[in-house]
């Protein structure tokens, strides 16, 4: 296995980080969207480095966190149905839905089994013929290809007893919310390098022309997510409002061909709620056309419910950049790794299972906390 | 520590319910942060002795004619089999180095057998064969045992449950009381190849290279280190919950703090790779044949010249150093020389999506 070092070596971070003090001469909010460049950026102590002025939020880039609780009680309820196998990521299981967590469902008897890929419980499904195999496919665009690579497999092949819960959602919608929030404080945005390999990134122009903020897609190496913020400074410095591309390496302007035209042939673009931003229109995929026939809401005719999320819980505004994960009263109270009142607290990618596990907050238990705002939608 | 007030347990309601868990959960069991509580504020409550507050792997009893030390651990894998071993010899293994890490020579085990109905006999040879080999190549005696049969669907094939007893060849106060500000810590060799190992073996994970168990005993080192008369203030083994949560438990037990240094702590190319597909931090992976020896500075290139010279300790290096700071903290110093806290195990690790 190859590492790429040259983006970890420490004399080439100061160097960007001295850049970007060097360029700075006044505040600026960078929101980095996705929650792999959050957790990069809290392990390696990258705001460590940065000149006070840059404040760097957390954005809604974390598939499990903004999975909204209606989803998850659906799986809760396929789960339990008999005769049912649902598998999922590992880190979809301890979620809270209105009815407990899918681990909660397992030890209760539901057959909740963790996969690596959709291709895994394809498998599963075409090795138990006599029960239904229900995937739980979540996630943002780019875990999108290879769940409708399952779903095309499926049909083409004619396993009917396979499904997908699918609750995709779409990177750009997002990044409008955000920016259409009346209480929006961010100046410029890492875009998601990964979501870009897939999608390519000339979808983020009408977002950079119509608000005029700078966008840059960005990797997830200390070199890389440092490089996103400089060139995001300059811009904001200038006055500048461009899209740039600072993860060339990975990112090219036209996506992936293969996974765009796999996309369009399995999928089509749907409104989703999410957790923390609510109800966004043409926010998500959903099956299309011949495709439908493994929609596992319509397989198992599971009806729309409208669930309140937990009160206590603020991690919508976390998830809008709004607040920073320890600014939450519940952060390391009452939410816990082990007892999480939202997602954000249970995901390798959630900002606020990143602040806690990489000691966040936890050394400011004797202060007071600041006044927070309550939740609301944009 | 002399000084324990025990009053009447009988009169206490169960300490753990009034906390959110009413139910035991996985992660009580996973070495983390609930396994900590579980044992702080149920077992040590109801049990109270100077021996268990001491927070080590095993316990120092006077006897007479001298002091023994006396250990258990459970096992509990799937799958029974994994490459670099088997449930078997990672009984033996387990049980022989938390008797070293108290600085005692193991001598004799006793074997608990919980197997399920329906395991087949020559899984069960093959476990035993195994761990009678470990046995022998640590130089200790399986004396006694005992088997249990539970209802099909009620176990998964065979849980071993192994209780050890070591003997003192010299004076030593091995625990993490003793160790001090300025110590050194030493890392025996790459961390986390065992939990990569189980979970690639478990959910049939192929990597580009192999990922071996570094599961071993380390006695042979860890009693090197003494016999060579090297001060050794405490050893640890690293188990579940991964090189973070052993830190964090010694410089929790003994009120002080450690930095880390990222770049020094030496991690395979695989777990590297491994862990960074999954989305899991290979500090809190397991091992099951790595230690940490707690040593002052000045004796620390001579402890690491013991250690070299055994294969299973041969890339031992520090890592770190004990300091004095107000609340015991672990921190890492990172390779873009940031620094961050290290706290022990939280929450269950689990893959992530992307």
């Amino acid at each position: 296995m190859k590492h790429r070092d040259e983006y970890r070596e420490a004399p080439r971070v100061r160097r960007c980080a001295d850049a970007i003090s060097a360029a700075v001469t006044q505040p600026w909010t960078i929101m980095e969207v996705c929650g792999g460049q959050t957790n990069a950026i809290v392990r390696y102590g990258l705001d460590q480095l940065l000149p006070a002025e840059i404040d760097l939020v957390h954005g809604p880039g974390c598939p499990v966190c903004v999975t909204p609780v209606e989803i998850l009680d659906k799986a809760h309820t396929i789960a339990r149905r008999p005769g049912v196998i649902f598998c999922s990521f590992g880190d979809m299981l301890r979620v809270p839905g209105s009815r407990g967590d899918l681990l909660g469902a397992r030890a209760d008897g539901a057959d909740v089994r963790v996969v690596y890929s959709p291709i895994d419980a394809l498998q599963i499904a075409r090795a138990n013929p006599a029960r239904e195999v229900v995937f739980f496919a979540v996630g943002f665009e780019t875990t999108a290809p290879a769940n409708a690579l399952a779903a095309k497999r499926a049909v083409d092949d004619g396993v009917e007893n396979f499904s997908l819960l699918t609750s995709h959602v779409l990177v750009p919608p997002a990044l409008e919310a955000i920016l259409a929030s009346a209480e929006n404080r961010v100046q410029a945005f890492l875009a998601a390098g990964h979501v870009c390999a897939v999608m390519g990134f000339e979808e983020y122009l009408p977002l950079v022309a119509r608000h005029r903020v700078p966008i840059v897609v960005t990797g997830f190496e200390p070199v890389d997510i440092l490089h996103g913020v400089l060139l995001c400074v300059r811009q904001l410095e200038v006055g500048r409002a461009e899209l740039e591309n600072a993860y060339a390496r990975a990112v090219r302007r036209g996506g992936n061909p293969t996974a765009l035209s796999l996309l369009r042939e399995v999928f089509e673009v749907v409104p989703r709620k999410w957790r923390g931003l609510g109800p966004l229109p043409r926010s998500g995929l959903g099956l299309r056309g011949r495709y439908r026939a493994c929609d596992a809401e319509r397989r198992f005719a599971i009806r729309d419910v409208d669930v309140a999320e937990s009160s206590e819980c603020r991690s919508g505004l976390v998830l809008q950049g709004r607040i920073k994960p320890d600014r939450c009263p519940a952060f390391g109270v009452t939410c816990t790794p082990e007892t999480p009142l939202g997602a954000p607290m249970v995901s390798a990618e959630g900002a606020c299972a990143a602040y806690h596990r990489h000691g966040r907050g936890s050394r400011r238990s004797g202060t007071a906390p600041e006044a927070v705002p309550t939740e609301g939608r944009p | 520590m002399g000084e324990l007030v025990l009053p009447d347990v009988d009169a206490w309601s169960c300490p753990i319910p009034s906390s959110r868990y009413p139910n035991v959960t996985l992660a009580h069991g996973d070495g983390g942060r609930l396994t900590h509580e579980l044992i702080a504020a149920l077992f040590q409550r109801a049990f109270g002795n100077a021996h268990l507050y001491r927070s080590h792997d095993g316990a120092a009893v006077d006897v007479p004619g001298g002091r023994a030390a006396v250990t258990t651990d459970s096992f509990v894998v799937r799958p029974l089999f994994f490459p670099g071993g088997d449930i078997g010899s990672l009984a033996v293994h387990g049980t022989v180095n938390d008797l070293a890490m108290c600085g005692a020579r193991p001598k004799y085990l006793t074997a608990g057998f919980l197997l399920e109905e329906g395991l087949p006999m020559e899984t069960l040879w093959r476990v035993a064969r195994s761990m009678g080999a470990a046995a022998r190549a640590c130089g200790v005696e399986i004396v006694a045992g005992d088997t249990k049969v539970v209802d099909r669907g009620k176990g998964d094939g065979v849980y071993i449950n192994t209780s050890g007893v070591g003997v003192f060849e010299r004076d030593v106060e091995i625990h993490p009381g003793a160790v001090c500000a300025g110590d050194l810590v030493i890392l025996s060799g790459d961390p986390g190849r065992h939990g990569l190992a189980v979970l690639a073996a478990r959910e049939e994970l192929a990597f580009e290279d192999e990922i071996r168990s570094d599961a071993a005993s380390v006695a042979a080192p860890a009693l090197a280190l003494l016999e060579a008369g090297i001060e050794v203030h405490c050893l640890r083994d690293v188990t579940r919950g991964g090189l973070a949560t052993a830190v964090v438990e010694i410089a929790e037990a003994a009120g002080l703090s450690v930095t880390l240094e990222q770049d020094q702590i030496p991690l395979s190319p695989v777990v590297r790779g491994g862990s960074e597909i999954l989305g899991l931090d290979p500090l809190y992976l397991a091992s099951e044949g790595r230690f940490l020896a707690i040593v002052p500075e000045p004796a620390a290139d001579d402890a690491l010249g013991v250690l070299r010279r055994f294969e299973v300790s041969q890339d031992a290096c520090a890592i770190g150093q004990v300091r004095v700071d107000g609340r015991p903290t672990v921190e890492l110093r990172t390779s873009v020389g940031t620094t961050r806290v290290v706290e022990r195990l939280s929450g269950m690790s689990l893959p992530r999506i992307c």
